[in-house]
């Protein structure tokens, strides 16, 4: 039962991931009719801009100390912490929650990004077919990672969760089963994390006026230009909104998995397998797919399934994307039409 | 006018010499293969290596640090700069005057740590770069492949960081060398410190990359922790690049193990044992006993990588900067007066192939391949920074003593991440070549291909 709970708890987890990529990459197709390959790149920058605010927050100052040398015969560097020589206590409690606290500085370089990359480079292939699409934003993709690898290194980065939240939670204990189910607080954190993301998206899109556009834009961008809307700005912001979703996954995903530049092409394909699952175009289909594939992929990897079907744990996402497309050529929540012509 | 006398007495003399002559293996004899020909020998002033090192992929921080290694020994050779290990080496037939009197220079190319484009690299030097000898590699799958590829071109290849037992067993080749250390030895290494650590009594659940290092890996840990009482719960093979291992980890903490070895290697291992630590292995307590992790390799540059999570982890290594020896002192002076930075156990090696390749040419008088391997065969030496070493002639495999290291608590700074608790003497991580089986093929001399 313990170990049922435990990766039941890690799908979540993971499948929290999933969903949040994923939805953006739903939310980018749906409106704009573009496959972005580019969006686990977006994914990687969030994650790199956790990186970069704790290497400001880390600065040090160095100064030179010829009376002390390194072990090849030169002087010694000295290196003192800016921030916490300048704000004290408050610098320290400042680097201890960089990752957090770099949400706020993640948030408006994202929507940058995203509406950059945009007006930059995506609207000038609206009208061109599918292949060509996939061909400029792959593209895209390689050469912001090899932006990212000559400033930061190919090595993986490792960003520390706030200490009050870097060990474990006893899950057993809370639900009044021992102590037997740890499970680490930034992973519940993160699991939190994506469904108040996930809830926030939605109510943007389902209660306000800009989202009932968005929406109506979705269902027919003719009509609803007609209507005198400036539709063509409408998704711009959407696609801004996309890439600080997938921006704040990854910032928040640092604690979880040392950031390196090529950690949004792991995820890409996974997130696109999500997508097809849950229907292309459907937001409620891309969400409910990331999290039930994260718990088919955890289960998949307990060694009492493992010893019964040897390697189900590396092929058994592509299984259920292969059932699941030939029962429901659609996905599991995809509108007619899309992606049929 | 003089007369050509022939008399008895001298015609015996000139025949016992002549036979002396005829009878001498004719690789005793400086020069005597000068007619004969090798892949790419060098007809110019020059002499091209070939230094084949993953400048993308997981692995390219360690190819870098390599080829910068391999950039040092370039200028060595050549007489620049302070001379590194030259000084220290105990055989003194480098002068730094290049080898033979030609000058050395190089060629790269970018394995992007993947086997396939790692031969696709060499074959390219080989053939279009006119390389006399390829080197590096930063995982056991590509050093395998170049390996082979070289036997079958007749180039030599100096291997750099590759730790499988298959390199010098199964897959051993005439034309390969190993300065690294295996697996096999860095489970024998470790075994018995792992027992004074932790006791005899103890449950081990692997998690291993699934491709040939990880296997040979897993099977040395658990024959040399089983020797010492321990019992393996479970053996679990990952996807090379898994990311996130958690679905793997979960299964632990319900196993009943109370040790967690992983044998994973660069940003694999960086992964798994950050993500064990936050699922709180480090504070588990298991039938009284405290949950121990172990990382059988490691390096620096993954000890920076895997920042607080390496503290107090064992494992071992090839070599380390703060060795005691007039060898590690010279590289490390060197070394760090050029980049500023103290070397890591990828540069030491690399650094040390180029040398000990440039050395053997040197001894052999001779650039011709079989030449060179014969000199190399069961060569003996010390002073370039791991103590004596031998490059054993039936498998071309290095001997020389194994670091037991640990996951320092209070590090001064990110180049101070591990200290080294044991050396392991040389005798015992020797082993039977028969055991890995492999054949090292012939020693022909071919003309790339």
């Amino acid at each position: 039962m313990d170990a049922i709970i435990l990766q039941i708890l890690n799908g979540l987890d993971k499948g929290g991931a999933y969903a949040l990529i994923a939805l953006g990459l739903t939310l980018v197709f749906g409106t704009l009719g573009v496959v972005n390959f580019a969006h686990g790149a977006l994914f990687m920058l969030g994650a790199f801009c956790a990186v970069t605010f704790n290497k400001i927050l880390t600065l040090e100052k160095v100064t030179v100390d010829p009376t002390q040398l390194t072990p090849w015969g030169t002087p010694a560097e000295i290196k003192t912490s800016l921030v916490e020589a300048w704000l004290g206590e408050f610098g320290k409690v400042l680097v201890n929650y960089s990752v957090p606290v770099s949400i706020i500085a993640a948030i408006p370089v994202m929507l940058i990004i995203g509406i950059v990359m945009e007006r930059g480079l995506i609207r000038h292939f609206y009208k061109r077919p599918h292949a060509d699409q996939i061909l400029v934003t792959f593209g895209l993709a390689i050469v912001i990672q090899e932006i990212i690898k000559h400033f930061y290194g190919a090595n993986p980065i490792p960003q520390a969760a706030p200490a009050a939240f870097s060990g474990t939670a006893q899950v057993g204990m809370l639900l009044g089963m021992g102590d037997a189910i740890p499970y680490p607080w930034w992973r519940l954190i993160y699991l939190f994390f994506s469904l108040a993301v996930i809830g926030i998206v939605f109510a943007f899109l389902q209660f306000t006026t800009y989202g009932m556009v968005v929406r109506a834009g979705m269902r027919d961008r003719e009509t609803v230009g007609l209507l005198g809307i400036d539709i063509e700005r409408r998704f711009t912001v959407v696609f801004g909104i996309a890439a600080v979703v997938a921006g704040l996954a990854g910032v928040m995903y640092t604690p979880v998995l040392p950031p390196d530049y090529h950690m949004g092409m792991d995820f890409l394909v996974l997130s696109f397998v999500v997508v097809v699952v849950g229907g292309m175009g459907s937001l409620g289909g891309a969400v409910a797919a990331g999290f039930l594939l994260g718990i088919l992929q955890s289960f998949a990897s307990m060694n009492e399934i493992k010893s019964i079907i040897p390697g189900i744990d590396q092929i058994i996402i592509y299984l259920v994307a292969v059932v699941i497309l030939l029962t429901m050529p659609r996905g599991l929540m995809g509108r007619k039409g899309v992606m049929e012509d | 006018m003089s007369k050509l006398i022939i008399n008895r007495r001298g015609l015996l003399k000139a025949g016992a010499v002549g036979g002396v002559a005829l009878a001498t293996p004719m690789h005793f004899i400086r020069g005597a293969y000068a007619a004969d020909q090798s892949c790419n020998m060098p007809t110019g002033a020059n002499v091209v290596f070939g230094f084949n090192v993953p400048l993308s992929g997981p692995y390219a921080d360690e190819g870098a640090d390599e080829l910068k290694a391999y950039q040092l020994a370039v200028k060595h050779l050549n007489g620049e700069g302070d001379g590194g290990m030259l000084s220290t080496f105990s055989s003194k037939a480098l002068k730094g005057k290049g080898i033979l009197g030609k000058k050395v220079t190089f060629v790269s190319g970018d394995t992007q740590t993947k086997a396939d484009a790692a031969r696709d690299s060499a074959k390219r030097m080989i053939e279009k770069e006119k390389a006399i000898m390829i080197t590096g590699g930063s995982s056991s799958a590509e050093a395998v492949a170049v390996q082979s590829l070289c036997q079958d071109m007749g180039v030599i290849f100096m291997s750099c960081l590759t730790h499988s037992n298959d390199t010098t067993g199964k897959d051993k080749k005439r034309y390969g060398f190993r300065h690294f250390f295996n697996a096999y030895m860095s489970g024998v290494a470790l075994g018995p410190v792992l027992a004074e650590a932790y006791g005899k009594d103890r449950k081990a659940y692997h998690l291993t990359a699934d491709y040939t290092w990880g296997w040979t890996q897993e099977e040395s840990m658990k024959k040399s922790t089983e020797a010492q009482g321990w019992k393996t719960v479970n053996a679990v093979r990952t996807p090379l690049g898994a990311g996130d291992f958690s679905q793997y980890l979960t299964p632990v903490l319900s196993s009943g193990a109370d040790v967690l070895i992983l044998n994973h290697y660069g940003k694999d291992m960086v992964n798994s044992l950050t993500q064990a630590v936050q699922f709180g292995m480090r504070q588990k307590q298991v039938g009284g006993k405290n949950f121990e992790i172990v990382v059988p390799l490691f390096s620096e540059l993954m000890a920076q990588g895997a920042g607080d999570a390496i503290k107090g982890i064992y494992g071992t290594a090839n070599w380390d900067w703060k060795l005691d020896n007039d060898g590690t002192k010279a590289f490390v002076k060197s070394f760090g007066k050029e980049y500023g930075t103290p070397p890591s156990q990828a540069a030491q090696t690399a650094y040390v192939q180029a040398i000990l390749y440039a050395d053997a040419c040197e001894r052999a008088g001779t650039f011709f391949a079989p030449a060179v391997i014969k000199a190399l065969e069961g060569f003996e030496f010390d002073g370039l920074g791991n103590g004596k070493t031998l490059y054993r002639g039936s498998d071309h495999q290095c001997f020389k003593d194994v670091l037991v290291v640990q996951g320092k608590e209070k590090p001064k700074d990110k180049f101070d991440l591990l200290e080294v608790k044991k050396i392991v003497p040389t005798k015992d991580v020797t082993y039977d070549p028969a055991i890995f089986g492999g054949d090292l093929g012939p020693a022909d001399a071919k003309t790339c291909g």
